[in-house]
């Protein structure tokens, strides 16, 4: 059996899945200054007279780092940063202990500038005396000669706890993308580490000696030892938990739009049969941009608690939150007052006459009765929400390509699909499907979709192979590889060394080997002419094990529901 | 965090799957290394930077400015459809107030590509910049539009095509024809009777340098556009004046474009040459995106730039401050250089020899246009090339009088199809193509 762990906001969900479906499912209250405690509580509640032997292993999904992140309690991380021209590296700085250096490396991967060894140690000795114990090195064009980089780290290494390296982080070209990711890989570290080190050492005390992995933005999980090198992969894991719980019981033969309607913002994302889209470039978290890989999710600001009010004659939802429904004490009418009023809630621990108390204004404002007035908020909500879903086809429709045959065929995202979670996602369902071109089902179980998501996602990764065979080289820095290579290696033989190089990262980050589901992002060959005569090939190779569920899920979820087709109609 | 001061739209459109011939300039590799500066420099998450997706143009955008011979498929590839489409995207946003400022960073280019294609001559196939002009006109309140080419081999296409369109201000910047490809553009070349003095030519010395181009852009180019008053301008951004490229012999820099586009703030730009792949065009592109977003540009600079080394003689100085004052004086005496090319004349004819490089053959015209001080005139084409085919093309200007109009009428019903293998008429007065066959 395996344990799926998902903490939120307000609750955190676990599950047991196993050959029996869902075994056990409990939702805990989340204490976001105790989390500790109630990651602790949510295993052993869930583990509760089970045989340790009989559970196979844990995946985490928790808002640690995020919550450091966005409450800026980032611990302190010295950055050096060697840019060379172009745009000037001040406007990257991250936080007091920013240091650009010297050292310039091209686009080719060429040293222009040689780093200055005592200018390093200088600012080594600084931050060392500053009680700085973590660093994050990165260079321009480090994905393509990882030198200065190292030769930086050879320099610090004796004197620092851990240093993180741009080019281990990412193979993806976007300079100050890769500060900002490295520099959030090491100031989570400490926080990760020690937080993750305590679970696993109090669940050894209780016995309990499994594998623990942690769910990634990507959909992906990791083996917790593996995640210590890139803690900042397990920032916003939590609408993956929700995507990914989804997938299950998305149809294999089509595109399907996963909305997660919340509280505050309803999270939206795309299964292309059944596999999320990625996001192109990385997760943008509070002021930052990076390079960690993501789910290509969208999130509005309308939800089950968002702010109705009238402007001008006009009534509005969202995008802000200032409390729960009137139903539950809160200060203003949202549109779960709606849902009270209009009857489809009857939770006993809300009270429908505050709603209609609350809703009673805008009918007034509206020159309509309180259920019409009531109807007209939960219709806007489903709109906008839809709206804002079109919008997100849109765009992503609109991403640019570089090839004529990209351009030709012209793969357009048209889902007819939409799968709902989230508290009112019944409702929610219903009416959306009334009012648009899509049919709209709520996911099964899926107040812990999220945990079964987490508990079931397999383990991912990615590897940018480059070679240039007028140098005679290929290298895959991330992997810290290189390799000299012949005149005559192409791109086939990249694929191959790319694909073995992946393999071997995903067994080492936790992957079983029956879920070793390789697949292409890139694959570019180009013929390198200088002086009109044909000098080399340079081959861009990016593969990833791509986000999905662990081979052995279908026994499990095919116990909870059916998975639907198109064909046959969802 | 980096704002733009200019919202500023990029069409990238590096075709990775397209090239002449596997060997040629204008192959795959072309825009690799651009590619990976742009993306590396984080350009595209710049708040204000945006990038847009090219389209394609429809053969009716290419019919508004074109003769094609057989026909558009016959001589363009998928390529120039998008390279156009390109173009034609980024004016959209332009025009829709979507951005202030838009760079099509596409190819092939096309700058080389006259009015009347028979084949690809200089890399190019179809202009660009023509085919997007034509459509602004058509499809927005465009009227008068300056276009500064600035790729080091003369744009002898775009000045082909708006000859004689006195509404297209057309002034080149490029090497001395004596020295480079295609061999024209000397200051004599001003435009035809109606429209002379708004194509203007400056031939630069071999070696010129960025204090040679930064004259010609503040002594010519801006006092000339003051006077002109464009509704858009449009640059043909050409980077092979680059130093490092292979192709020319000029000592220009990336800070040298990136202070021109400072200076000549075109609304739209249109990459045309430049085959330094990796030693210019990286920072040159990084350099221009960033003048054109209104962002700082100081420290953009190629491995290889030594300013005292690459520094312009100063005989070269006196060359084009001479070249400068002649084709001011030029425009400046447009009005009488016009009066004097239409005489008491009825018809104006040009007979020509063009030569399609990339395919190896010859095009042979004999161009006749009407005298007329109502509109820029009509024009009829009678080009035969050795690929064998024998046409008749009559182009009635957008802005054609009643008389030039029923002169290209006629001219188009009268041609004799046994003499003609295709006879065309480009009506812009009313945007449409008519075809007969033989």
């Amino acid at each position: 059996m395996i344990i799926g762990l998902d903490v939120g906001g307000t609750h955190t969900d676990i599950v047991l899945v196993g050959e029996n479906g869902l075994e056990r499912k409990i939702k805990v209250p989340t204490n976001t200054s105790a989390l500790f405690e109630t990651v602790l509580t949510g295993i052993e509640k869930i583990t509760h007279n089970i045989p340790p032997e009989k559970i196979s292993h844990a995946v985490l999904s928790t808002t640690l780092t995020t919550n450091a992140i966005v409450q800026n309690k980032l611990s302190p991380a010295g950055m050096i940063v060697s840019a060379g021209p172009g745009i000037d590296p001040s406007y990257f700085r991250t936080d007091d202990h920013y240091y650009t250096v010297s050292g310039s490396i091209d686009h080719s991967g060429r040293e222009i500038a040689p780093i200055n060894n005592a200018e390093i140690e200088e600012i080594g000795r600084r931050l060392e005396s500053q009680k700085i114990r973590h660093i994050g090195v990165v260079g321009k064009f480090s994905p393509r000669n990882p030198g200065h980089e190292l030769q930086i780290e050879k320099i610090l290494a004796p004197h620092f706890d851990k240093i993180f390296l741009g080019h281990r982080i990412s193979g993806h070209l976007n300079f100050p993308r890769r500060i900002a990711t490295t520099y959030l890989n090491a100031s989570v570290y400490p926080i990760h580490k020690n937080f993750f080190e305590a679970v696993k050492s109090s669940l050894h005390q209780k016995g309990l000696t499994i594998p623990i992995y942690i769910l990634k933005a990507d959909g992906g999980t990791m083996h917790f030892d593996a995640s210590i090198d890139y803690p900042g992969q397990s920032v916003l894991s939590g609408p993956s938990a929700s995507v990914m719980g989804s997938v299950a019981f998305a149809p294999d033969d089509c595109e399907t739009l996963v909305m997660d309607v919340g509280g505050t913002t309803t999270d939206m994302a795309v299964l292309i049969n059944q596999v999320p889209l990625l996001s192109p470039s990385g997760i943008e978290i509070g002021n930052y941009k990076t390079l960690i890989r993501a789910l290509h999710s969208y999130s509005i600001g309308i939800g089950g608690d968002s702010v109705v009010r009238v402007e001008d004659n006009t009534l509005k939802v969202g995008p802000e939150r200032v409390g729960p429904a009137m139903a539950y004490g809160g200060p203003v009418p949202t549109p779960t007052d709606a849902l009270f009023v209009l009857g489809k809630t009857h939770d006993p621990a809300g009270d429908r006459s505050k709603s209609v108390q609350g809703i009673t204004p805008i009918a007034k404002q509206l020159g309509m009765s309180v259920e019409d007035a009531a109807f007209e908020i939960f219709d806007l909500a489903c709109q906008d929400i839809l709206t804002a879903a079109r919008k997100m086809i849109e765009r992503i429709n609109r991403k640019p390509v570089y090839t004529i045959k990209e351009v030709l065929t012209g793969y357009q995202l048209q889902p007819r699909h939409v799968m709902v979670l989230g508290g009112p996602a019944a409702h929610f369902a219903e009416h959306m499907e009334q009012i648009s071109e899509f049919t709209v089902r709520t996911v099964p179980q899926w107040p812990v979709a999220n945990a079964i998501g987490t508990a079931l996602s397999r383990t991912t990764c990615e590897v940018t192979l480059f070679a240039d065979t007028q140098k005679g080289i290929a290298i895959a820095p991330g992997e810290s590889f290189s390799q000299a290579v012949k005149s005559n290696f192409n791109r086939k033989d990249a694929l191959e060394m790319g694909y073995g190089l992946l393999r071997e990262k995903a067994l080492q980050n936790g992957a079983s080997m029956e879920d070793l589901d390789l697949d292409v992002l890139e694959d570019l060959e180009f013929n390198m002419v200088r002086g009109f005569r044909l000098t080399g090939k340079n081959i861009r190779i990016k593969l990833q094990i791509k986000p999905g569920l662990i081979r052995h899920y279908k026994t499990i979820t095919d116990k909870i529901a059916v998975m639907p087709t198109c064909e046959t109609g969802v | 965090m980096l704002k733009a001061k200019h919202k500023t739209g990029l069409i990238f459109f590096p075709a990775f799957d397209w090239a002449i011939s596997p060997t040629h300039p204008e192959r795959e590799e072309r825009m690799l290394y651009t590619q990976d500066q742009v993306f590396e420099e984080g350009l595209l998450d710049i708040d204000g930077i945006i990038e847009y997706k090219a389209g394609l143009v429809e053969i009716k955008d290419v019919q508004r400015v074109h003769f094609c011979a057989p026909d558009e498929h016959s001589v363009m590839t998928q390529s120039h459809f998008i390279s156009a489409g390109g173009a034609k995207t980024i004016a959209d946003a332009v025009m829709r107030k979507k951005i202030d400022r838009g760079f099509a960073l596409v190819r092939p280019p096309g700058h080389h590509a006259m009015r009347v294609v028979h084949g690809g001559r200089g890399f190019c196939n179809v202009n660009n910049e023509a085919i997007m002009i034509e459509y602004l006109r058509s499809a927005y309140n465009v009227d008068r539009v300056a276009i500064i080419d600035t790729d080091c081999h003369h744009g002898d296409g775009t000045q082909d095509i708006f000859w004689h369109d006195p509404d297209t201000l057309f002034i080149s910047l490029h090497q001395d024809g004596r020295t480079l490809y295609p061999g024209s553009g000397f200051p004599e070349e001003m435009g035809g009777p109606m429209a002379a003095g708004t194509i203007l030519n400056v031939p630069l010395p071999p070696y010129t340098s960025e204090e040679g181009f930064l004259h010609v852009i503040r002594e010519l180019v801006l006092p000339v556009l003051d006077e002109f008053k464009p509704d858009l301008i449009i640059n043909s951004a050409g980077q092979d004046n680059h130093f490092t490229d292979p192709l020319t012999n000029m000592n220009f820099s990336a800070q040298g474009y990136a202070n021109l586009n400072a200076l000549l703030k075109p609304d739209i730009s249109v990459l045309e040459g430049g085959y330094s792949i990796e030693g210019a065009l990286p920072y040159v592109n990084l350099g221009i995106i960033l003048a054109m977003a209104g962002l700082d540009y100081s420290n953009v600079r190629e491995p290889e730039y030594d300013f005292s080394k690459l520094r312009q003689s100063e005989q070269i100085s006196r060359v084009i401050e001479r070249t400068c004052d002649s084709v001011l004086s030029n425009w400046n005496a447009r009005e009488l250089i016009r009066m004097r090319m239409k005489g008491n004349k009825k018809f104006d004819k040009r007979r020509r020899s063009i030569m399609y490089d990339t395919e190896g053959f010859y095009e042979h015209q004999n161009e006749t246009i009407r005298i007329c001080d109502e509109c820029g005139g009509v024009l009829q084409i009678d080009s035969t090339a050795d690929t064998g085919n024998h046409i008749l093309a009559v182009h009635i200007p957008r802005k054609a009088c009643h008389a030039c109009r029923e002169q290209g009428l006629e001219w188009f019903d009268a041609a004799n199809t046994s003499k003609y293998d295709l006879i065309f008429c480009q009506d812009r007065t009313d945007d449409t193509y008519r075809v007969r066959k033989a």
